[in-house]
């Protein structure tokens, strides 16, 4: 546990340097794209040059650049993460009003292509180079070269519109009234189409990965041990070669929490999800930079915790990680 | 199907006439309307401050005017294009120093305060006037509003104000919001501008954000058995596309402000079940214009944007970027506006030769390359069809040896290099008619606009004969004289080309067939809905 608890530590610490740099870099960039907020907020409204002045001031632009920063820096030390002009509302409650809604997606949709991808990567693995291989691995990738949107519309027109099975969109029936199971159920419904698109887009990722790895492992010395001892195939192929070859899975699985977020940016648009993605949409194109900002930081501590949660989880899924702890 | 919806809309036509004398809206249509009901409708944007009488804009319109009324509605029948809504009539004094509103008696706000002069008064004189991003110039020289009782309001101006102007800005700029809410704190931070409070038939329920807005029935309405609805619910859409695939799943019934894109229409108008309907937008259109930045050199040049007119095929612009939903461009007035357009200006047809005649002429021959001079072309990207235009124009102009180079930006950026930074050469926007030139059309000739402001003459334009016209316009209280004003306006702009317009355009609903009373007013999107129903 306390080795558990140190590698928290160490993390932790480093964290907090990556974060301010990623902050401080948003910052500047955002600053650096042409146009403020008042200027995203006048296209739909328009205004005299005075209503403009009386917004820039209002929403403290007229400050310069550095103190905003400042000011930001300061009040994110009292964790207050400020307001979101976009919305006229506190940037934390914003946040957290859409943070589940984008766990779920990106949790349900790693479910998915993790757990879809290594078991059709162990099938396709067990016999390298036959036709169920060649042909999982060609399909996968295939999946793979779809873009997410247009993915998500062949759903949305299939299982939507045509056989109509599954809502077009959105998070839940409007206004349904639905409490505790069925609204849980009503949710699950809603999530079918947009886990599916974003999911089996990552699917070849993990199954090539089994794939590859076990097909390393069946040359491996110890394969031909546990063959020389008699142990049938079936054995062979799930404790010997794919247990072996799921390290690196677990690995990308870390890797994969953040390319999920930027993912989820498109489907929850097409799917109409109310989410973390959309919001960071919303916030680049409304040039709402403390919004655009907490919402990296939020994104950036999910992806950390994820890392972490992966690296424990290793250290429980390979022995050898404990036994070279004591010299780490 | 289809035959269907054209017998339905020849008699809603037909009885729109009937309608002309009495006045009252749509009671005893073609088919009885229905009661009960939800309506669930296309949004594709989140307003973020729902008051309209602080935020005049269609897409806060589209949601709030049915919760907040206005003083008066657009009407394609009534006396001066108007229908009554909060208030009964209007009357102007002949020196342009006042209006009298008589307001309608026993109406309630949503709290059910009762309704009076006094929150005319406050929302003109605390919001429309110092607030409002179209009424601080309309409202500008509004000094006080006097109410002798209740159900009157005078309005005082310091200076002659055209009560033509007044009565064109009704529909959009008088959202009268309750004093006794507003009195207390700052106007902008107050919580009834997220959830607003109204006379209007629909009450404020509830908005999650990203996902929909939901309005009731507001059962003490004043007019009477109205509205048909018991709710309506706004779906917040922001795929283009999947407001289309809900239309057809029948998740939702109406999408409007062409949320459907128009290369889909086709298609979609054979799904049995749904109608696209072209009307209802007449008092909302917008104009497809190139903009231009007259401190480059070659673009002061008269002949140049002369030439530049005449490379501008409009009928295929036309036809084939808004697929026939539009129609060419005479001058800064669309050809729908029933008061001032005149088709009696100088025109520019489709004509390559004669613009390079012109361009040779104006002393800037063709080099070697065939080139005569680079331009930097900003499409703004508000609209598919001003980013498509913008490619067009750039191959319009290639045709005649101008080499413009597309720069793409996201909507800030786009506001800020043009209309801040003037850093473009050519410019194509979309600036929205209102009714009355002076309203937001003039501005964008007008010399002398600070920097910064959006949809104005940030071109450095500057013509003493055209601001002499505007002002003039601007203080004349006759109404023929003011429109013959106005007329002359257009002649000169045609004339000078501070701007090219091109086209006109507006929006496109489709619903299923089940949604009645659609489409009956020149405003409709942005109306009350109060007699809009549904058949089950």
């Amino acid at each position: 546990m306390t080795r558990a608890l140190r590698l928290l530590r160490r993390r932790l610490v480093g964290s907090v340097f990556v974060l301010l740099i990623v902050i401080i870099g948003s910052f500047l960039l955002l600053e650096a794209a042409p146009g403020d907020a008042v200027d995203a907020y006048i296209v739909s409204t328009g205004g005299d040059a005075g209503m403009i002045e009386l917004l820039r001031h209002r929403w403290g632009l007229d400050q310069s650049e550095l103190t905003r920063l400042a000011n930001y820096l300061w009040a994110l030390l009292h964790l207050d993460l400020g307001q979101s002009v976009t919305f006229s509302r506190a940037i934390r409650d914003v946040i957290l009003e859409r943070l589940p809604t984008t766990l779920i997606l990106m949790g349900s949709a790693t479910a998915l292509s993790f757990g879809l991808g290594s078991t059709l990567g162990v099938y396709a693995g067990a016999r390298p180079g036959s036709f169920r291989d060649r042909f999982l691995s060609i399909g996968s990738l295939a999946l793979y070269a779809v873009p997410g949107f247009w993915l998500g519309l062949v759903l949305i027109v299939i299982f939507a519109v045509d056989l109509r099975w599954l809502p077009v969109g959105g998070i839940e029936t409007i206004a349904s009234g639905k409490t505790g199971l069925a609204r849980a159920a009503d949710i699950a419904t809603h999530l079918v189409l947009p886990v599916s698109a974003l999911g089996f887009i990552y699917l070849a990722l993990y199954l090539r990965m089994m794939r590859a790895g076990m097909a390393e492992a069946w040359r491996q010395d110890f394969v031909l041990a546990a063959r020389a001892r008699g142990l049938r195939q079936r054995r062979i192929v799930l404790a010997h070669v794919a247990r072996n070859a799921l390290l690196p899975l677990v690995t990308m699985l870390g890797l994969q929490s953040a390319q999920m977020l930027g993912g989820s940016v498109v489907i929850e648009s097409v799917f109409a999800v109310p989410g973390l993605g959309r919001l960071a949409q919303e916030a680049v194109a409304g040039r709402d930079t403390p919004l655009l900002l907490g919402i990296i930081l939020v994104s950036a501590v999910v992806v950390v915790v994820i890392n972490l949660l992966v690296d424990l989880a290793y250290a429980v899924l390979d022995p050898r990680v404990g036994a070279s702890e004591g010299s780490a | 199907m289809s035959e269907l919806t054209i017998s339905r809309r020849g008699l809603l036509a037909g009885s729109a006439l009937l309608l002309a004398s009495t006045a009252l809206p749509a009671i005893g249509f073609a088919q009885t309307p229905k009661k009960g009901g939800r309506l669930i409708v296309a949004a594709d944007s989140e307003p973020r401050n729902l008051n309209p009488a602080i935020v005049a804009s269609n897409g806060v319109f589209f949601i709030s005017s049915k919760i907040v009324e206005t003083l008066a509605e657009a009407s394609f029948d009534g006396k001066d294009g108007l229908q009554p809504r909060l208030a009964l009539s209007w009357e102007g004094a002949a020196d342009g120093l006042s209006v009298t509103f008589k307001l309608r008696d026993g109406v309630k706000w949503h709290d059910g305060k009762p309704f009076t002069s006094a929150d005319v008064a406050f929302s003109a004189l605390q919001i429309w006037k110092p607030l409002q991003n179209l009424g601080r110039t309309v409202f500008k020289d509004l000094a006080a509003v006097d109410t002798p009782d209740d159900l009157t309001a005078v309005f005082k101006f310091a200076k002659p104000t055209p009560f033509q102007l007044i009565r064109n800005a009704l529909p959009a700029l008088s959202s009268v919001v309750p004093k006794h809410l507003y009195e207390v704190g700052k106007i902008e931070d107050n919580p009834a501008n997220n959830a607003p409070v109204g006379t209007g038939p629909f009450k404020f329920a509830e908005y999650k954000a990203g996902q929909y807005y939901r309005l009731t029935r507001n059962d003490a309405y004043w007019g009477k058995d109205e509205p048909y609805l018991d709710e309506i619910v706004y779906q917040v859409l922001p795929d283009r596309t999947s407001a289309a695939a809900a239309l057809e799943a029948e998740e939702i019934q109406l999408a409007a402000f062409s949320a459907v894109p128009l290369a889909d229409l086709d298609r979609i108008s054979k799904v049995p079940g749904l109608k696209v309907i072209t009307k209802g937008y007449e008092g909302l259109t917008y104009q497809l214009v190139v903009e231009i930045n007259h401190r480059r050199k070659e673009l002061a040049d008269l002949k140049v944007r002369q030439a530049i007119a005449h490379a501008i095929d409009k009928d295929f612009v036309v036809k084939t970027i808004f697929l026939g939903y539009a129609a060419t461009a005479t001058g800064p007035v669309p050809k729908n506006d029933p008061q001032f357009y005149t088709a009696d200006v100088p025109t520019y047809s489709f004509d390559v030769a004669k613009a390079n005649a012109l361009l040779d002429e104006a002393g800037y021959k063709r080099a070697d390359d065939g080139k005569r001079f680079a331009l930097k072309l900003l499409p703004a990207p508000y609209f598919n069809e001003t980013k498509q235009f913008g490619d067009y124009l750039r191959q319009a102009l290639a045709a005649i040896g101008i080499d413009a180079q597309i720069v793409n930006n996201d909507s800030a950026a786009h506001i800020r290099a043009v209309y801040t930074d003037h850093a473009f050469d050519l410019a194509v926007g979309p600036p929205v008619f209102r009714g009355d030139p002076a309203i937001s059309t003039t501005i964008l000739v007008q010399s002398g606009i600070p920097d910064g402001v959006p949809f104005s003459n940030q071109g450095g334009y500057k013509n003493a004969e055209l601001d002499a016209l505007i002002a003039k316009a601007s203080e004349t209280l006759d109404t023929a004289t003011r429109t013959e004003l106005y007329k002359d306006f257009q002649k000169k702009v045609a004339a000078d080309l501070p701007l090219i317009n091109v086209a006109e355009w507006s929006f496109i609903s489709v619903a299923r067939d089940t949604v009645g009373n659609i489409a009956n007013n020149p405003r409709w999107a942005v109306s009350n809905w109060a007699d809009t129903y549904l058949e089950s």
